[in-house]
């Protein structure tokens, strides 16, 4: 009951007319003229006034630099000096170094962009306001979600353009070496991170310093991707605990009364580098940032990509969230200046507090008309798709008829009134054509090469269609996702009883994981909200103990189920892949070219009817779950990422999968209540019988 | 009218032809703080006055009060809330007597009574629930009888007796408890007999060789002060209830006097301690300045709240007096430095006999009590008014605060030792802010507690609480706590903004000892002690996890006992357990504080 609170309302025309279009003003005064706009905001009240050089020297000389650099300098056997020498190099790589100046340059490119890539940019003005209320209580995170470089100054614009503080925002490096821009960024808020830090403790103890500095004197708010990097897919990535545990820390330390957490769902109509994305999850590497790049980059900048919505979420109290789940009082025997490896209370806490907010930007994100269609385009055959076309009348009826699901399933949708679905499908012409009433999916070859292409290549210019397509549906799935799995467990067991169910439901939950996001410990709240949705929708009616398929709801659950067959789809082949293939200990760099040749070779045979399973993606998101599950572990020892598998167990998982395996749910009950942690034991278990 | 002030003053009439002896009771309020001559009122005017003579602000007016209550508080003359005048001896319940010792009693000729006044008197500290209860005329479980023993023998057959009998015996000295160690616990059936040290008062001899003094555990602080100034001597023991908080209640709950950073606390002063507990007397068989014997046993002593026996005779360390004292004031632009400049002080280990750093809430009321300007305020509030002018410039308002100081020694090492406090506050942004400002200061502490009963009288309830805290947490602490306060006051439905403003009261070489002082208008809340308790015990939740202890001097009594496990761990509990379970079997000394 709690935590439903955090989640957004049910859609309606209300809630759509809480956005406003803040480019329409801009439309209509000089850029120069905004971008040298008065700017006072009202900063937090604890803060005193530093520069960026205050913050670094306060990080330089903090108890705890000092502690860990004497701790390296005797592992390393040099010079403390040296090592302090060595953080203030990283500091200085690392170092936002925030200018007004700056920010009006950027606010001034920014916005000239923005009017030319979108034709509106809707804000909820009472997020916004809330937020201005926030930032004057306690220290703000802003957390968006991340889904194109374009949102990486979003944030800051519009807080510019509304007399918000401009937050401090936590950059991947690669984008700190692009020429003139990189350091731009910086002056205008960013901080740079290295990618794979692993276990340089030098490395981690400035960051976290850093970090934590910000937070503590809440200099200014600070803006951090909490899912850690762009999603390729536009589907929540399972977030990361890092970042997220240096910025709770001062609250559990008690160095702040309360942190404020702001998540922001930024949704798109059309993502600008969506064929990219596509191209980069078939393994064609992703150009390296440059400037150059950028500048090249600067055709997308003649196409139309519809609307921008940015949802500032509900601000959450850190001390609400984490009331009755920590005792902050394990940090009274350690000075709080050193070291202190958190309590698994802490940790479970932090986590739990990461994927909620990951919740919260789904909940908070709008689905539009084009990704309710993409979920049906994704069911239909593929030929169909690529040959003579849908039906435009029947997807038409199909998509209104999905619209009203979305609602009852309280998602919130993005859906002006006027002939959506016809220019919306003109907006995505880069995927799809709209002709003589049927629509087809568009492959984009290359069309300066007269050779046939090969049946592989084939299946290759395919998939990068299939893929946009399916990141565009991945945009509605979370409405979907836990009646989805109910409707999946009903296929799989065909059981009617609720706690057979329920624990097929915890399989399920358990091995997509790393799919989908499920907030830790949550799985019964999830499973009821997953039968009162489909009972919502008029497709079970439910009992105390049973769970019965009405005849109405046949057409609701065939869609869901149908919606995650991909991913069992995709699941079994690697499984499968694992099993047959012959070593024991593979490499990631084996492993991914492998499943895409195997997935290549079954779709050209016409047994393997999903495209998806030649994401890199998914393909990593398996590998996760298993080693999650205990059925693969890494080789500690190696270099190049091998694993080992456990080939019994992987395969057990599969048939558990498509219930080869008669009598299951009795096992299953027996032991994935709750969590699978003991998985090893139920395959032990089941290779007894 | 107190029963044993008639039986006595008669006695001593006869005796001695003149009576000499005052009754406290006699002459304190029932049912607030303090003397009954004493108190803030409005007068006719609608201006803020405090009436009688016993203190420095006595008979003055103070203009400021009323305007600071109201701005504060939202508090408003029209909305009173006045206390019930007299006690209603009908509603207290009566006495549930164990005839067979009340008759043993007698043959001693040990004084007692059950009247409902006396009682009543004796059945409470002053924690806020008690008092407003009282004011209501609520009038709870009280002790169904008084006895004033005169001397430790005394104590030692009224503890036989009630060992026999099977009788609670609640040992009373100056009940200014604020842990709700006097409260009769409820469940509690047999006659409880309230146990009053008061007129054990005399000091039984001074060791002018090895500075000690052996008195009587039934003396009140400001007695015991008094009477050995008269020699040349002083204990230096002052906590802030030293007019009526006695010997034997300072050793059972640990406590702690302004001074102490000179003449130590409690257990710094105390050489030697009996003790009549239901297994027999317990005391030390020499006077040595230090012992390894074991763990000190004045360690089970010390702060048992009242738990094992009745201290009757405590030894302790004596001082000559002071040849020379001097207040100070040192305002500083904001609480950070204060409190570094604290800590530096603490550092160098020169911290003057006293050092209390107001935060600003605090330094505001203390303005607000300013007295309206009379010959002796004069030159201070022109001071004040100069100092306001020329050095105020750049100090923000809103957010200075002021840092009082108390010397003492011989003349030349205090202006010596005040130099050195002030160049070190000076590297903290401190400025000197005159003598009277300081004096002014510990003043206020006396009739601060007075304050109270006025804030009752319209819609104002609070009280303060306390802490010690390492050095690196006090900043944390203080924000966080009043922090909590302001948010818990809005949750639980208060219409207005409450006070929440701290103090630092002691520094010690690893930390400090930080005081909260919390108070809100009720005006429609129909609960209004139960949101203070809500309020108050959060309070304590955000202490504890920021670092801070139970309790620095208040003990724990039936307030705070709830945690007291995860302050000293079960086998904690279970050590103390074991010592009670030897001691008192029988659990006699039934008041149940502390486990």
């Amino acid at each position: 009951q709690n935590n439903l609170a955090l989640y957004p309302r049910t859609a309606s025309l209300k809630d759509e007319e809480e956005f406003t279009d803040i480019l329409e003003e801009r439309r209509c005064t000089t850029d120069l003229g905004y971008a040298l706009r008065t700017f006072n905001p009202q900063p937090y009240k604890g803060a005193p006034s530093s520069s960026t050089s205050d913050l670094k020297k306060a990080v330089l000389e903090s108890q705890y630099l000092r502690y860990i650099a004497k701790e390296i300098a005797l592992e390393t056997g040099s010079s403390v000096e040296k090592v302090r020498q060595e953080a203030r190099g990283i500091l200085e790589e690392m170092s936002h170094n925030l200018q007004l100046g700056f920010i009006r340059l950027m606010a001034y490119t920014v916005n000239k962009v923005f009017k030319r890539l979108f034709r509106s940019i809707y804000v909820n003005m009472e997020g916004l306001n809330m937020l201005q209320q926030a930032i004057q209580e306690s220290p703000v995170i802003l957390m968006p979600n991340h889904r194109s470089y374009v949102d990486f100054l979003i944030v800051s614009f519009i807080l510019f353009t509304y007399d918000i503080p401009i937050p401090v925002i936590a950059a991947g490096i690669p984008l700190a070496s692009m020429k003139v821009v990189g350091e731009i960024l910086r002056r205008s808020g960013a901080f740079f991170i290295r990618r794979a830090i692993g276990s340089d403790k030098l490395y981690w103890a400035v960051l976290s310093e850093y970090v934590r500095t910000i937070v503590r004197t809440g200099c200014a708010p600070l803006e951090f991707y909490v899912e850690g990097f762009r999603s390729r897919t536009l589907k929540s990535v399972v977030p990361k605990l890092g970042m997220m545990d240096m910025v709770l820390e001062p609250y559990f330390k008690g160095e702040v009364f309360d942190i404020t957490l702001v998540p922001i769902s930024i949704s798109y109509d059309r993502v600008v580098e969506e064929s990219l994305l596509a191209l980069e999850l078939l393994g064609v590497p992703k150009p390296k940032e440059s400037t150059t790049g950028l500048f090249k980059a600067s055709r997308v900048l003649q196409e139309d990509y519809g609307c921008m919505h940015v949802n500032f979420g509900r601000p959450l109290s850190v001390r609400q969230l984490c009331e009755g789940k920590i005792n902050r009082s394990e940090y009274n025997l350690i000075p709080r200046d050193l070291p202190q490896r958190p309590s698994t209370e802490i940790q479970d806490c932090v986590n739990w507090v990461a994927h909620l907010i990951v919740r919260t930007q789904e909940e908070g994100s709008l689905i539009s008309p084009w990704s309710l269609m993409a979920c049906l385009l994704l069911q239909a055959p593929i030929t169909t798709l690529t040959e003579e076309g849908l039906q435009w009348h029947g997807l038409t009826e199909k998509t209104l008829w999905l619209r009203k699901l979305v609602l009852d399933f309280r998602g919130r949708l993005n859906w002006p009134d006027s002939d959506v679905m016809s220019s919306t499908v003109a907006l995505h012409h880069s995927i799809v054509h709209h002709k003589a009433g049927r629509v087809c999916l568009v492959q984009d070859g290359d069309p300066a090469s007269q050779d046939p292409l090969s049946p592989e290549e084939g299946v290759m210019r395919t998939a990068a269609a299939v893929l946009m397509l399916v990141s565009y549906r991945n945009q509605a799935l979370h409405v979907f996702v836990r009646p989805g799995i109910l409707a999946t467990a009903i296929h799989i067991t065909k059981s009617t009883q609720k706690d057979e169910l329920f624990s097929f439901f915890c399989f399920l939950r358990d091995v997509f994981a790393n799919e989908f996001i499920f907030i830790p410990g949550r799985a019964s709240q999830d499973f009821d909200e997953a039968c009162s949705l489909l009972q919502k929708c008029g497709a079970v009616h439910m009992s105390e103990q049973e769970v019965t398929v009405l005849e109405t709801g046949l057409e609701v659950l065939s869609f869901l189920q149908k919606l995650l067959q991909p991913f069992l789809d995709s699941y079994q082949l690697i499984f499968r892949y694992l099993c047959e293939n012959g070593a024991h200990v593979f490499t990631e760099k084996q492993f991914l070219p492998a499943v895409q040749n195997l997935a290549t070779k079954l779709i050209l045979s016409g047994d393997l009817h999903t495209f998806e399973v030649l994401s890199s993606d998914t393909q990593k998101n398996v590998l996760s779950a298993l080693r999650r599950l205990e059925a693969v572990t890494k080789l500690r020892a190696s270099q190049q990422n091998e694993y080992k598998v456990n080939k019994a167990a992987v395969r057990r998982t599969g048939d558990i999968l498509c219930k080869i395996i008669c009598d299951i749910p009795v096992k299953i009950k027996l032991l994935f209540c709750v969590r699978l942690e003991n998985f090893v034991l139920f395959f032990t278990l089941l290779s007894l019988k | 009218m107190c029963c044993l002030c008639n039986t006595k003053r008669a006695m001593c009439l006869l005796t001695c032809g003149q009576s000499i002896w005052v009754c406290l009771q006699e002459i304190m309020k029932w049912n607030g703080w303090g003397y009954s001559d004493s108190k803030f009122l409005y007068n006719k005017k609608g201006q803020a006055e405090f009436t009688g003579k016993r203190y420095r602000l006595s008979g003055m007016i103070i203009p400021g009060l009323r305007e600071w209550m109201e701005s504060t508080f939202g508090a408003n003359l029209q909305h009173k809330t006045p206390a019930a005048p007299i006690l209603n001896s009908s509603a207290v319940q009566p006495p549930t007597l164990n005839e067979a010792f009340l008759k043993e009693l007698k043959s001693t000729g040990i004084p007692f009574s059950h009247d409902a006044e006396d009682r009543v008197f004796r059945s409470h500290g002053h924690c806020l629930h008690e008092i407003f209860a009282l004011r209501e005329g609520k009038i709870g479980r009280v002790p169904d009888l008084v006895v004033w023993p005169n001397c430790h023998n005394d104590v030692v057959k009224i503890v036989e007796l009630a060992c026999k009998h099977n009788v609670c015996l609640m040992p009373y000295g100056g009940g200014t408890s604020v842990s709700s160690a006097l409260e009769c616990p409820p469940e509690e059936t047999r006659s409880i007999v309230s146990l009053d040290t008061s007129q054990m008062n005399r000091i039984l001899w001074i060791d002018e060789k090895n500075l000690t003094a052996h008195v009587e555990a039934g003396i009140v602080g400001q007695d015991l002060e008094r009477l050995l100034n008269e020699s040349g001597y002083c204990t230096g023991h002052e906590p802030d209830s030293m007019e009526f908080s006695s010997l034997g209640g300072w050793v059972a709950t640990r406590a702690s006097g302004m001074k102490k950073n000179i003449y130590g606390n409690i257990e710094d002063l105390v050489v030697h301690i009996k003790m009549v507990t239901p297994q027999g007397v317990i005391e030390k068989s020499c006077q040595g300045p230090r012992m390894s014997t074991g763990p000190d046993v004045h360690h089970f002593i010390m702060g048992s709240e009242g738990t094992l026996g009745v201290v009757t005779e405590v030894t302790m360390k004596i001082r000559p007096m002071p040849e020379y004292q001097k207040y100070g004031s040192v305002v500083f632009p904001n609480f950070e430095m204060g409190v570094a400049c604290l800590r530096e002080v603490a550092r160098q280990r020169c911290a003057p006999a006293s050092i209390r750093l107001m935060d600003n809430e605090q330094f505001k009321f203390g303005h607000a009590l300013k007295p309206q300007v009379s010959s002796i305020f004069t030159s201070f509030l022109d001071g004040l008014k100069k100092f306001y002018i020329t050095k105020f410039k750049g100090f923000d308002p809103n957010r200075l605060c002021v840092a009082t100081l108390l010397f003492e020694g011989d003349r030349e090492k205090v202006l010596q030792h005040e130099k050195q406090v002030y160049d070190i506050a000076a590297k903290f942004g401190g400025l000197a802010a005159g003598e009277d400002n300081g004096q002014r200061g510990y003043m206020l502490t006396f009739v601060i507690a007075y304050l109270r009963d006025l804030g009752m009288d319209y819609y104002v309830i609070g009280e303060s609480f306390e802490t010690s805290v390492p050095w690196d947490r006090v900043l944390d602490i203080c924000r966080n706590v009043k922090a909590r306060i302001v948010r818990e006051c809005k949750d639980k439905g208060v219409q207005f903004p409450p006070l929440s403003t701290c103090r630092v009261t002691q520094t010690y070489d690893a930390g400090a000892c930080v005081y909260f002082y919390f108070a809100f208008n009720y005006r429609g809340l129909s609960d209004p002690v139960h949101v203070y308790e809500q309020v108050e015990h959060a309070a304590r939740e955000e202490i504890l996890a920021n670092g801070g202890s139970l309790s620095h001097h208040h003990g724990v009594g039936k307030l705070r006992k709830e945690w007291m496990r995860e302050t000293i761990s079960s086998v904690g509990m279970g050590m103390l357990r074991s010592v009670k379970d030897y001691v008192d079997p029988n659990n006699i000394f039934g008041n149940r504080n502390l486990l």
